[in-house]
């Protein structure tokens, strides 16, 4: 009895160790999206509040947290009140399977990418459940975008992954990255290129970020479905959305750029120095670059006409994983190594650019 | 067919999509613009209109001479103007107020005054704490002026040669 109390203590402070991390993470997300998305447009961004403004996002929580929750009339209250909950309990559970290291991670199962594409899909009962209980036209209209769009990029997202599974046979987490090992050629973006940018560019759609936040869409329908919300209950949809941002990041980190193993390995003159060293730095640094580049594109593209988004998830992205799909699967059955297909497909696209960009220059 | 086929592997490739990060991506290392407010400001014109301010001539005598041009031009009849005669025989005002939350500062009032004595100064950091505060009477218009009397006359000085 003891020993189980031990046990379960033990697992709540692993829960702790990876989420209290996490939610800082989230906080200080929001902070460096207003801080670069202002450096991009030629401004400074928050630099009030603390030195540099390193203390904005507590303000900000401070702030939500003092104000009050207004619940509509007429609206669901149950309903209403558990949707956040509903949106960010899949988030944060997701994190429970993610490996940060070599055996450093909370729950290795088997099947963990099936457990992960199952969470981040549950994600979308909070957005639908949370447009349907405010009893608002504004927030029912964003939740069936986001309904749609999000059941839509899911097919795409699932066929990015059925590639990765084929390439590493196995649909552990742990394994997929352990079978990525040796050096940045082993890793699977080069060798499932287009779907590592289908997976990445749909997670994107998944989260609802920019350009596919018709879910928000601020000119048409205001806030979308968190119109009615405040106060705590808007925070922890906020917390869910950067949390599945981040969640997004690590996982295309995990399962395309080869997780926390070192880019530099296997290169002789790297062997013995430390660059060669897997660690959780390299995951945690490619995991940002990810958040990055999600700030990036926020900061660059208009938001996507709602057809458009349509006509891109089911007449480009799931064409273009089927057809990859089946590249793979001759690949895998004429026993060529991903390695060469890898430089193959990378070589092609970087001939393609280069030759645009040669052509665009003597055009001009 | 070509020209379709090159538009697609044109969209394939994200071309355009590369080209609009590239352009944010150097913008993010860019010397940025904004001015720091209350540390740093913006430099402001003699034209400035800000703060409304009654002057007076260097023997301390108010230049008013209650003509009621102003009033008259005033586009949002912002400035009231009581007239009455003083001991000595002159016309001057009892009274002169302007509503600064109907005033548009539009600077007709200025332009108007044959005397320059109302005038719009630079100072624009002003607060009201209470209800009424707003009117400026007589009194605070000419504090204002003997306040700010040299930014006035160096100001009136400035854009005297376009006038």
């Amino acid at each position: 009895m003891l020993e189980f109390i031990l046990d379960l203590l033990f697992v709540l402070l692993k829960i702790f160790a990876i989420l209290l991390p996490l939610l800082l993470g989230v906080a200080y997300l929001t902070y460096a999206e207003r801080k670069l998305i202002g450096y991009m447009q030629v401004r400074l961004g928050p630099n009030r509040v603390g030195p540099k403004g390193w203390l904005q996002p507590i303000a900000d929580a401070l702030k939500l947290m003092m104000k009050e929750i207004v619940i509509p009339t007429n609206a669901d209250k149950f309903l209403f009140v558990i949707a956040p909950m509903l949106a960010i309990a899949p988030s944060l559970a997701a994190w429970a399977v993610v490996p940060f290291d070599e055996g450093l991670v909370l729950s290795n199962i088997d099947a963990s990418l099936l457990y992960v594409l199952a969470m981040t899909s549950l994600g979308v009962y909070g957005i639908i459940v949370a447009g349907w209980a405010s009893n608002s036209k504004y927030a029912f209209l964003g939740a069936m975008r986001s309904a749609a769009q999000i059941v839509s990029y899911e097919i795409a997202m699932g066929f990015a992954l059925v590639g990765v599974l084929m390439a590493a046979s196995s649909i552990n987490l742990h394994d997929i990255v352990m079978q990525q090992s040796g050096g940045i050629w082993h890793w699977y973006w080069m060798p499932l290129f287009p779907l590592f940018l289908v997976y990445f560019i749909s997670g994107i759609a998944e989260t609802n970020r920019a350009p596919f936040d018709v879910a928000e869409g601020e000119s048409e329908i205001v806030a979308g479905f968190h119109i009615e919300y405040s106060g705590m209950t808007f925070a922890v949809f906020f917390l869910a959305e950067y949390a599945n941002i981040i969640l997004i990041s690590v996982l295309t980190a995990l399962m395309f750029m080869g997780g926390w193993l070192s880019p530099f390995q296997g290169i002789p003159w790297f062997e013995d120095t430390f660059l060669a060293k897997s660690s959780i730095i390299w995951f945690l640094s490619k995991a940002a670059f990810f958040a990055f580049c999600f700030l990036w594109f926020r900061a660059t593209f208009p938001r996507y006409r709602y057809d458009q988004i349509m006509r891109l998830g089911w007449k480009v992205f799931i064409p273009i994983t089927i057809i990859w799909i089946l590249v793979l699967g001759a690949v895998i059955a004429a026993r060529v190594s991903y390695v060469t297909l890898g430089v193959w497909t990378v070589g092609i696209v970087a001939a393609y650019l280069l030759l645009n960009k040669i052509a665009t220059r003597a055009g001009t | 067919m070509a020209r379709t086929l090159k538009t697609t592997f044109h969209s394939l490739f994200m071309i355009e999509l590369l080209k609009g990060m590239r352009l944010t991506g150097r913008y993010l290392f860019s010397k940025k613009f904004t001015i720091q407010y209350p540390e740093q400001k913006t430099p402001l014109s003699p034209r400035f209109r800000g703060l409304h301010a009654q002057r007076r001539y260097p023997n301390g005598e108010e230049r008013c001479i209650a003509c009621k041009l102003c009033e008259a031009v005033c586009p949002a009849l912002a400035i009231t103007i009581d007239v009455a005669e003083r001991e000595d025989g002159s016309r001057r005002t009892t009274r002169y107020d302007i509503d600064l939350f109907k005033c548009i500062f539009c600077g007709f009032c200025e332009e108007a005054c044959p005397v320059d004595a109302i005038v719009e100064t630079r100072h624009f950091e002003y607060h009201f704490e209470e209800c009424g505060e707003q009117i400026m009477t007589k009194d605070k218009l000419l504090a204002t002026g003997d306040r700010l009397e040299a930014q006035i006359a160096a100001d009136r000085a400035a854009d005297a040669p376009y006038r």
